[in-house]
């Protein structure tokens, strides 16, 4: 300890302190400072491009799902559609039908309605042209029978003949 | 702790396995002398005379290492004709005694002759300078071998104080062009720099915010100076150069004085309410505990100071005592095995370098965290 104390210089301890303080605070100014805001800086650079990084890869991940989204509803849209377009279709097939079959219909019933009234045209002329030609005939005949005399006093001497049976 | 265990265990293993061998090299060496002894005595007598002076030379050079100096020495050799020569080069001494006494430390011829500034003459004794009467004059001492003469206030620019500004100069600009290279490479360090910024990163992540919490940031500048402060301080220290800053009792109080200072002057309210009035104990429990925390703020830094102190200067001896070694030995298996030892514990004392600083900077940064602690746990008590 003796030795120790001897050792001591007090001329070296000043300017130990002196030479040590003063590259401190030369240090801290030019060195130090500059140093750890260079580091920090670059830290946050570092910092802010990760996060922005992740902001983006979150972003694209949102943009992604949106899409996704997006073309999921395309796709339902698309399948509404064609569900769609096919009961239209199949409405105007039966639609279609339907207005034929009464159409058809209605055609029948009128040609039938025209027949009817055809045939009961036809059928008067017909009697008009049968009661005519009837009454020709039996004027003809009538004529023809009426001519002969002979015959018909015999006719109605017959038809009187057969009075008197009864 | 951040060591990972397995190169440790294995320098620990290789020390242990090299101890007995250096163990029984000694007796070894021992017992030839013991031997020639038996043949011819005068030449064991000489030998052993020889082997001695070497010991206590090593011994010698090891604490002339240890202690600061002013000059700065690299090595010195003698030449045929035995004269020594010195390589380095002198620093400047600064003494306050009767005005400002400057002059080169050159003056001092390695502590051979007195130097003479405005008519007062200074020497140098056991590392330290006193004042003398005269040119011839020596240092007198008393008979526990303490100088008696005066001594002039010294601030010279010694050799720790010379690496300090070296280390400085160096931290200065290495550090400063990392802060231009953010700048100019849009956040991105170059160069030398880069090698650092993990460790600065290091500093604030893991030693910073665990222990301070949200108000770290006043802090960091203190922090990161210390750490690599220390740490290099401590890497030069095991290089060839032979400093020893970080072993010097001054330049480790001075930091842990400044740690000392920054936690009590930063401190809130609730570190001082610990300290004085603990809060949750009986009253006559709080008047007892006042003066033991209090004297716990002074022992903390204490225990900074004295264990980077000692960690360095225990390397220092140990490293410089093995390499001392060869020179002992003086044969061919027991200088290789303290070359293989003492490269061991070089690596071992990098690491050490590493470690102490990281050691101060978490406690500056522990002492600073409960300095800040907010009262959030008070309810508790």
């Amino acid at each position: 300890m003796e030795k120790l104390l001897e050792q001591f210089s007090l001329g070296l301890f000043v300017w130990m302190l002196v030479i040590f303080i003063a590259l401190i605070f030369l240090l801290k100014k030019f060195a130090w400072k500059p140093i750890l805001d260079a580091v920090n800086e670059r830290e946050e650079g570092i910092k802010n491009a990760l996060l922005s990084a992740e902001n983006a890869k979150k972003e694209m991940q949102n943009l992604k799902a949106d899409n996704e989204k997006l073309l999921a509803e395309a796709r339902l849209e698309r399948d509404s559609m064609i569900k769609e377009a096919r009961e239209i279709k199949e409405k105007m097939i039966n639609d279609a039908k339907t207005e034929a079959q009464v159409a058809g219909q209605k055609m029948i019933e009128q040609a039938k309605a025209a027949i009817e009234s055809e045939k009961n045209t036809a059928m008067a002329e017909l009697k008009a042209h049968v009661s005519t030609l009837s009454l020709d005939i039996a004027e003809k005949l009538l004529k023809d029978e009426l001519s002969n005399k002979e015959f018909q006093t015999k006719l109605v001497e017959k038809m009187l003949g057969d009075v008197k049976l009864n | 702790m951040v060591i990972s265990k397995k190169p440790l265990h294995f320098i620990v293993a290789a020390l242990v396995a090299f101890l007995p061998l250096v163990t029984v090299a000694n007796p070894e060496s021992d017992s030839t002398a013991v031997a020639h002894n038996s043949v011819t005595t005068e030449t064991a007598a000489h030998h052993e005379e020889e082997s001695k002076d070497l010991k206590t030379e090593i011994k010698e050079f090891i604490n002339h290492h240890l202690q600061d100096s002013y000059d700065f020495h690299l090595f010195s050799y003698e030449d045929d004709a035995k004269v020594e020569h010195h390589i380095g080069f002198p620093l400047p001494v600064i003494l306050w005694d009767n005005g400002l006494q400057l002059f080169s430390s050159s003056k001092f011829h390695h502590g051979e002759s007195a130097a003479e500034s405005n008519g007062n003459y200074y020497r140098l004794f056991h590392g330290k300078i006193y004042k003398v009467s005269s040119a011839e004059g020596e240092v007198t001492v008393d008979e526990k071998h303490h100088a008696t003469n005066e001594k002039p206030l010294d601030f010279s620019i010694t050799k720790n104080v010379f690496m300090m500004l070296v280390v400085s100069l160096i931290m200065f600009f290495l550090f400063t062009n990392l802060a231009k290279s953010y700048a100019k490479n849009g956040g991105i360090a170059k160069g030398a720099g880069r090698f650092f910024e993990p460790i600065i990163l290091y500093i604030r992540d893991d030693i910073a915010i665990p222990n301070i919490g949200k108000n770290y940031k006043k802090y960091m500048s203190y922090l990161l100076t210390i750490f690599f402060f220390v740490w290099f301080l401590n890497i030069f220290g095991l290089t060839p150069l032979g400093v020893n800053v970080t072993g010097n009792i001054a330049i480790t109080g001075g930091l842990a004085l400044v740690t000392y200072l920054i936690t009590t002057f930063t401190a809130n309210k609730n570190y001082w309410g610990h300290i004085f009035w603990m809060p949750g104990v009986p009253a006559p429990m709080k008047l007892v505990l006042a003066p033991i925390e209090l004297l716990g703020t002074i022992i903390k830094p204490f225990s900074l100071m004295i264990r980077l102190y000692a960690n360095i200067v225990a390397g220092h001896v140990v490293l410089m005592s093995i390499i001392g070694l060869m020179f002992i030995f003086k044969n061919w298996i027991g200088s290789s095995l303290s070359f293989v030892l003492a490269f061991a514990l070089s690596l071992l004392e990098i690491l050490v370098a590493a470690l102490q600083a990281y050691i101060f900077t978490m406690l500056s940064a522990l002492y600073f965290g409960a300095a800040n602690e907010e009262h959030h746990h008070d309810d508790h008590h």
